[in-house]
């Protein structure tokens, strides 16, 4: 059965990112399709951590990390679940001098970007966050960061799009993407054939393709973060939990469960898939047990990972392509695009209908990587877990 | 000895010491092999042939009924292999990948590297979620029979057996030989379901005589047997009290303190899935299930399946599969092997899997049981989760994936892993999006397949299956 479809703006990839902005975009009046190639929310942006956090990124992610902090306690309002988002606090915790220097550093840098983050000392970390055990000798808090449910939130997003008068196609593959005149020309799964105005590239770490075959290269690979989760507890720990260096990160959700990350997973035989190693897992478990002491007669009853891709710089792909006009990048949040996302969304609403955006993300610019494009496949480690590119499967 | 020289040994790795895992053991045996056998149980047997913690003067007889030759011979040929094999009791198999597994002995996590693996997972039971079902004092009739075998004692005093598939009356027989009191055995399918076994005299008269007796001896020891029950309620408060269902259109209610209940059996795959075979859906078992071909080949070479982890055939169909797969075992390494052997226990299987089919016409899995799921009954035992808000969850989220329902309601999510769950879970999803059972999908598995303690340490050294 073949289909035609035409719209203004079509987003390929259903992750946070794509279906924040297709609900954004919809609010401003434009028809949007989203696509994906599986179903929306099932990959990064529904199997992350959740941390809902600013402390910690780059200086220049912070503004439109700021923008994003704003939408999340109107979720409720904007796609009809909270999404068990809570302002619980994150905690960056400090072993040693070295790292507490670095939180200090951080701290003084970033003074000017509204996080209001406290130095905790030692002792100010045994009176307030008692249930921490020994080995830390100090934290860095952002009172105003938190966490929430990946699963419900992504899913949310795509669900609330659809509501909203998306035209939300699931399980269906992007395959090639074309510049037909003053419009795209889409290929997809199904016999689908789509026309568009403009197109969102958020096809997380399966985007790069897509921007090659517009001859924009990028360096991106891919991570797989692994994580555990505890069957549920009584309540152990009030806050988010980061760590400086090789250490975990560590939640506890509404319902009890000990959600704790740190290790990295491996790819199966096939590179969409992935999955944590027994090692890696049991490190992070031990870890996490000997941190705190609440959690020492805890059962671990699950392991899952996700893929995400990942720039060299660890900052993301953000803004109009250099070569196509009306294509649009957002890719490449190395592991921490879920806070972001919402706002990243509204920005790319806003460079469709005003071409511009008063968030500053000239720093996520996919120029940046002119001159490293050539050395792609040599040092920047993009080659090497990159999906292959198939000759044929995207026409430029 | 060091894990280094493992790797070099390459040894096969079995799961499951019942009588898949164990006729697949000694048939590597025999060929001069050294397999290593793991179990989470303290000795071995399996669900069916599981043995009794301590010795409590119960004969073989007493535990195993007609089938305490099989399960003597089974136990004594196992036995017979010590020393040629290595056999790891409680010992759990958490984690599988690529020729290596994380197995949890003795309080530490051991890595084996294994060349060849025999998966003999064995069945739980399958349920539906029914009103009650989660009440202290039910069990499923899988989990009454290892507490009358393991432990020598009954699920109550006064006991209801509920259900479909030959479990149900094997379970309420054994309790009733035992000395319990059996009040009722409800049948989930109408009497008439029943002349289908006469379909399978010709296959195994045997089989169909001894279950005809055991019903019969039901009836004359007082047993009151119901046919075509539905709409089921289990009663209680604090634990049961009594059951009520309806039949033929009229109410009936019976006083109880114990309930046995089961749909018939589900496989556990979360191995074979973690091993990256291929899965295919079985219309007899309403389920999908990894693939495997005649000798117990899967998608996935090197990786092997037998017996009820791939698909329900019961024990002697078990025992059957456990040595043709290690056979092909065998020759897929270039090692000899008896073909004709191979071929004789293709045989075998093939008529017990007609034999199956029958079975299913005579023990139906009630599906639309689902229909009367109420909103206000307990779906997901772990994490407290109603059939009412999967329903919302599903029309909320516009869901009709398995793994996607899983993850906007958290069905499935919790310290069994949908192992419960799962198959009702399934049956809700495809009746509230108007699909066939297998286009929702199924519950992919992760590791741990069973919880960990989180203080859980990695053995030293990778050790070496010694
Ligand atoms: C395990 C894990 C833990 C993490 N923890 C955190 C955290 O705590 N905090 C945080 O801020 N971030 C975290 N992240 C990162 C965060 O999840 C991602 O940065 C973010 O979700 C990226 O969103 P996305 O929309 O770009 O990607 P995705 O969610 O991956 O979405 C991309 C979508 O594109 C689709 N797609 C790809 N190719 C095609 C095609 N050809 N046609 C159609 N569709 C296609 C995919 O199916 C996918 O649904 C974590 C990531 C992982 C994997």
């Amino acid at each position: 059965m073949s289909r035609r479809l035409e719209v203004d703006v079509a987003i390929i990839g259903g992750g946070l990112v794509g279906s924040s902005a297709a609900l954004a975009l919809r609010g401003m009046g434009f028809s949007v399709a989203l696509l994906d190639k599986g179903f929306c929310g099932a990959q990064a942006s529904g199997v992350n951590y959740g941390g809902v956090r600013r402390q910690g990124r780059p200086i220049e992610q912070l503004p439109l990390s700021q923008r994003a902090h704003a939408v999340w306690p109107r979720l409720k309002a904007l796609i009809g679940i909270d999404g068990e988002f809570l302002r619980s606090g994150h905690l960056k915790l400090a072993r040693n001098e070295a790292d507490m220097a670095a939180l200090e550093t951080y701290a003084a840098t970033i003074a000017e970007q509204g996080l209001d983050l406290e130095l905790i000392g030692h002792n100010g970390l045994r009176e307030r966050f008692g249930w921490i055990g020994d080995g830390v000798v100090g934290a860095s808090f952002c009172p105003g960061d938190g966490h929430a449910n990946p699963r419900l939130v992504s899913t949310g997003f795509a669900a609330a799009a659809r509501r909203a008068g998306v035209e939300v196609l699931e399980n269906t593959p992007v395959e090639g993407v074309t510049r037909d005149g003053d419009r795209f020309a889409l290929d997809a799964a199904g016999n689908l054939t789509l026309r568009s105005r403009f197109v969102i590239n958020s096809a997380g770490a399966w985007a790069g393709p897509f921007a090659e075959s517009f001859g924009e290269p990028v360096p991106l690979s891919r991570i797989y973060p692994s994580m555990v989760v505890t069957e549920p507890m009584a309540p152990v720990m009030s806050v988010n939990i980061g760590m400086t260096g090789r250490g975990i990160y560590a939640r506890q959700v509404e319902r009890g469960n000990v959600v704790v990350g740190g290790e990295r997973a491996l790819p199966l035989g096939d590179v969409d898939l992935s999955r944590p190693r027994g090692e890696g897992a049991l490190s992070i478990m031990n870890r996490a047990a000997a941190l705190f002491p609440g959690l020492r007669h805890a059962q671990a009853i699950r392991f899952w990972s996700g893929t995400e891709g990942a720039m060299p710089d660890e900052n993301p792909v953000i803004g109009p392509s250099r070569t196509t006009p009306g294509l649009l990048h957002a890719f490449g949040f190395t592991g921490a695009g879920f806070q972001i996302a919402p706002g990243v969304g509204e920005v790319l609403a806003e460079l469709v209908r005003d071409g511009e955006t008063e968030t500053p993300i000239e720093a996520f610019s996919i120029g940046r990587f002119k001159e490293i494009s050539a050395r792609t496949d040599a040092g920047s480690g993009a080659g090497q877990n990159q999906e292959p590119h198939q000759p044929g499967e995207i026409r430029p | 000895m060091n894990g280094q020289s493992t790797s070099e040994r390459q040894q096969p790795l079995i799961v499951g010491a019942g009588p898949a895992g164990i006729r697949a053991a000694q048939a590597l045996v025999k060929a001069g092999l050294r397999p290593l056998v793991v179990d989470e149980s303290p000795a071995c047997g399996g669900q069916i042939y599981r043995q009794r913690l301590v010795p409590d003067g119960r004969s073989s007889r007493d535990l195993y009924g007609s089938e305490a030759q099989k399960a003597e011979a089974l136990h004594r040929d196992f036995a017979a292999l010590d020393g040629r094999l290595d056999y790891w009791p409680q010992a759990l198999l958490w984690n599988l990948r690529d020729g290596r597994a994380d197995i949890m002995v003795e309080g530490t996590s051991r890595q084996v590297a294994y060349d060849g693996l025999v998966l003999a997972t064995g069945a739980t039971d399958r349920i539906l979620p029914i009103p009650g079902w989660t009440l202290p004092g039910v069990f499923t009739l899988g989990g009454a029979q290892i507490a009358l075998k393991s432990q020598g004692c009954a699920i109550g005093s006064r006991i209801v057996f509920l259900g479909s598939g030959p479990l149900l009356y094997l379970v309420a027989w054994q309790y009733m030989k035992a000395g319990a009191k059996v009040a009722a055995v409800l049948d989930t399918a109408p009497f008439s379901a029943k002349f289908n076994l006469l379909r399978g005299l010709p296959l195994f008269p045997s089989i169909v005589l001894r279950g005809m007796r055991m019903t019969a001896e039901l009836k004359l020891g007082g047993v009151a047997l119901h046919y075509g029950v539905g709409d089921v309620r289990i009663e209680g408060t604090e634990k049961v009290g009594a059951i009520a269902w309806r039949q033929d259109g009229l109410e009936h209610r019976l006083a109880c303190d114990g309930v046995g209940y089961g749909l018939a059996l589900r496989s556990e795959t979360q191995l074979a899935d973690l091993a990256g075979c291929s899965f295919a859906f079985n219309q007899r078992d309403r389920a999908l299930l990894p693939e495997r071909d005649a000798a117990g080949r899967t998608s996935v070479a090197g990786v092997y399946l037998a017996g009820d982890g791939a698909g329900i055939t019961g024990a002697d169909a078990a025992e059957r599969a456990g040595e043709r797969s290690a056979l092909a075992l065998l020759q897929d390494r270039g090692l000899p092997h008896d073909a004709s052997r191979a071929a004789t226990l293709e045989a075998d299987l093939a008529r017990i899997g007609r034999f199956r089919d029958v079975l299913e016409a005579a023990f139906p899995f009630p599906a639309h049981w689902v229909r009367d799921i109420a909103d206000t009954t307990t779906l997901c035992r772990c994490e407290e989760i109603k059939a009412g808000e999967v329903r919302a969850a599903i029309g909320q989220f516009g869901v009709h994936e398995l793994n996607r329902l899983k993850a906007v309601s958290r069905i499935g999510m919790g310290r069994c892993q949908g192992r419960i769950c799962g198959a009702g879970a399934a049956e809700l999803l495809a009746h509230e999006t108007n699909r066939n059972i297998e286009a929702v999908g199924r519950l992919r598995s992760q590791a741990p397949i069973k919880p960990v303690p989180l203080t859980l340490a990695l053995a030293a050294q990778p050790e070496a299956a010694e």
